[in-house]
């Protein structure tokens, strides 16, 4: 009787076990509920600022993105603070297209290289390679881009060698090897009875990479492209090093421009907490927020499409 | 009845010429051999199965006949196979040009993840650019030869990932039937398949014989008594015995056979 009573009793208490998993999944919630608070709180912050500008400031939204004078401290005729963002989102968006243009083809090339022509050379070689280009810091990236690809741009095009091209050329190198190693996953996500089922069909194996593997890879390629479009976008230092962050509308490719990040960073340090021209500031970190979450999207987007083959 | 089983294979062993002759064939995973030494030779419109329990070298030397083990690395082969009398393991033999002589169909059904129709045409734009025509009709013919068109014929630019196991098989069969080989291996291909399913094809593997040479690696013994003429037994990489399929079954010559027939290993 003795003996039931404490079986029963221990199975109506909760046991040790059980009382560590609940722990377990009180610390856990915690941790994501403090991510959630933080991403959620810089959204409100960024907003709040950024918003200030159009509501506080009486700028005008239209203006942010059509007029290209950036001088958010005077005010124009009708007393709207001069905040034409426009050089800066062509400038952000060129860079951020040029060097993704260039750099796509590159990717897919090492990529087949390195899953489906030479894997071993491919692991040994190249992947060290990659992960080391990852690591490099970009202030480094910056500095070779001012100190070789500058001089290289102004003597090979013309200019004073700042400008858009030189952008591109530093973000080339720098999304290379994120792009590389995505579009490596994707590859390599690809079944090996694809293959198999090609070459059996008379396939030659450059025929089995670009009519099978490389299809069947688009979705994962694409969101490699993205991916290293959102680094490309976001991407502060380097670019402002060799872009030449003048806020005028690029001419052509060697012009000094500048982009959202270049403007921010460059912009920080000389204003006051509140001004308009701080306010101004906060409105191109929205739009860069927005901007990365809008790439996050598309990543999602496209990731869910490709699950569903 | 019995009189039928009798004579049976003298009439399929005169009736066609053989097409696949494999001589002294060995192959090695690295340093394990994995066949040792087999001698086989396939006729022409005749159902072949291999049989034989798991890990005994049938469908390694399925692989031998398409050149597919070339693929894995660290396999060494020796020995001579020749279709039509030709070496396939010659150096002036094109691979390419072999698999779509040799057909292969895979155990887990493994198209595409495009369109039935592209699945279906994959082999034929390999070679050219065939018209829109040649590929419709291609298309029709193919997946009525592998008796899946009534189920597809109105999704046919739908994905071929959509459709059931057992489609998806044959829609596989259909792509292989479109590149129109002499011969079509077939790994198992009803393992990963329900019972209707496999019926299904099984049927229409008997129907494709008139067309085809079929050479089937299978591990479900009443479907290798039911459709093929004859029955390749393979143990530990080694070629047991091969015979008319009513021979190996009712009658077969080796205790290993008879063992294995009744289910006393394997």
């Amino acid at each position: 009787m003795q003996q039931q009573d404490k079986i029963r009793e221990s199975m109506l208490k909760p046991s040790q076990a059980s009382k560590r998993e609940r722990h377990g999944k009180i610390l856990s919630f915690a941790a994501i509920s403090l991510i959630v608070i933080v991403v959620v709180a810089i959204f409100v912050f960024v907003a709040t600022r950024g918003i200030a500008t159009f509501t506080v400031d009486k700028g005008n939204l239209w203006d942010f993105f059509t007029k290209t004078t950036w001088n958010p401290g005077q005010t124009d005729k009708s007393g709207h603070p001069l905040i034409g963002a426009l050089p800066m989102i062509v400038g952000s968006f060129a860079v951020t297209l040029l060097s993704a243009v260039v750099a796509t083809p590159f990717a897919i090339a090492a990529a087949i290289y390195m899953v489906e022509i030479s894997p071993r050379r491919g692991y040994k070689i190249l992947q060290p390679v990659i992960e080391l280009l990852v690591g490099i810091p970009s202030v480094v990236y910056g500095f070779v881009g001012l100190s070789l690809i500058v001089p290289f741009v102004r003597t090979h095009f013309g200019g004073t060698g700042f400008g858009i091209l030189a952008g591109t050329m530093v973000l080339f190198v720098m999304i290379l090897p994120t792009v590389t190693s995505m579009s490596v996953d994707a590859l390599r996500a690809v079944p090996r009875y694809y293959r198999e089922a090609s070459l059996a069909l008379g396939a030659t194996r450059w025929q089995t990479i670009y009519k099978v593997v490389l299809r069947a890879a688009v979705p994962g390629i694409m969101t490699a492209v993205i991916f290293g479009m959102s680094r490309a976008f976001g991407e502060a230092l380097a670019v402002q090093m060799v872009i030449g962050n003048a806020t005028l509308l690029p001419q052509n490719l060697v012009s000094p421009s500048s982009t959202l990040t270049s403007i921010l960073t460059m912009g920080m340090g000389n204003s006051v907490m509140g001004s308009v021209s701080n306010n101004a500031l906060w409105s191109l970190a929205l739009l860069l927020l927005l901007m990365s979450l809008l790439f996050n999207i598309l990543i999602h987007r496209i990731s869910k499409k490709g699950a569903l083959h | 009845m019995a009189m039928a089983i009798a004579s049976a294979p003298q009439q399929t062993a005169v009736a066609t010429p053989p097409i696949i002759d494999s001589h002294d064939v060995h192959l090695w995973y690295g340093t394990n051999e994995a066949l040792k030494g087999i001698n086989l030779t396939f006729h022409e419109h005749e159902i072949t199965a291999l049989i034989g329990p798991s890990g005994c070298g049938k469908s390694t030397y399925l692989r031998t006949l398409n050149r597919m083990n070339d693929l894995i690395p660290g396999v060494t082969i020796k020995g001579e196979v020749t279709l039509k009398g030709q070496d396939i393991y010659s150096s002036s033999m094109d691979t390419v040009a072999l698999r779509k002589e040799v057909g292969m169909v895979f155990q887990q059904p493994n198209p595409f993840p495009f369109s039935i129709y592209d699945n279906v045409t994959y082999g034929l734009r390999l070679g050219g650019k065939p018209s829109r025509e040649e590929l419709d009709e291609a298309v029709e013919t193919s997946l009525r030869q592998a008796a899946v068109w009534e189920d597809v014929k109105d999704k046919l630019h739908d994905s071929a990932l959509a459709l059931s196991g057992g489609q998806q098989q044959r829609v596989c069969i259909a792509r292989v039937l479109a590149v129109k080989p002499d011969v079509i291996l077939l790994d198992e291909p009803t393992s990963a398949l329900d019972p209707i399913s496999s019926s299904q094809i099984e049927n229409m593997l008997v129907n494709l014989k008139k067309d085809y040479t079929i050479i089937l690696v299978t591990h479900n013994m009443s479907q290798a008594s039911r459709i093929s003429d004859r029955t390749a037994f393979f143990l530990q990489g080694n070629l047991i015995e091969y015979d008319d399929t009513k021979t190996i079954f009712l009658n077969p010559h080796k205790k290993e056979t008879e063992d294995y027939i009744s289910g006393r290993f394997g």
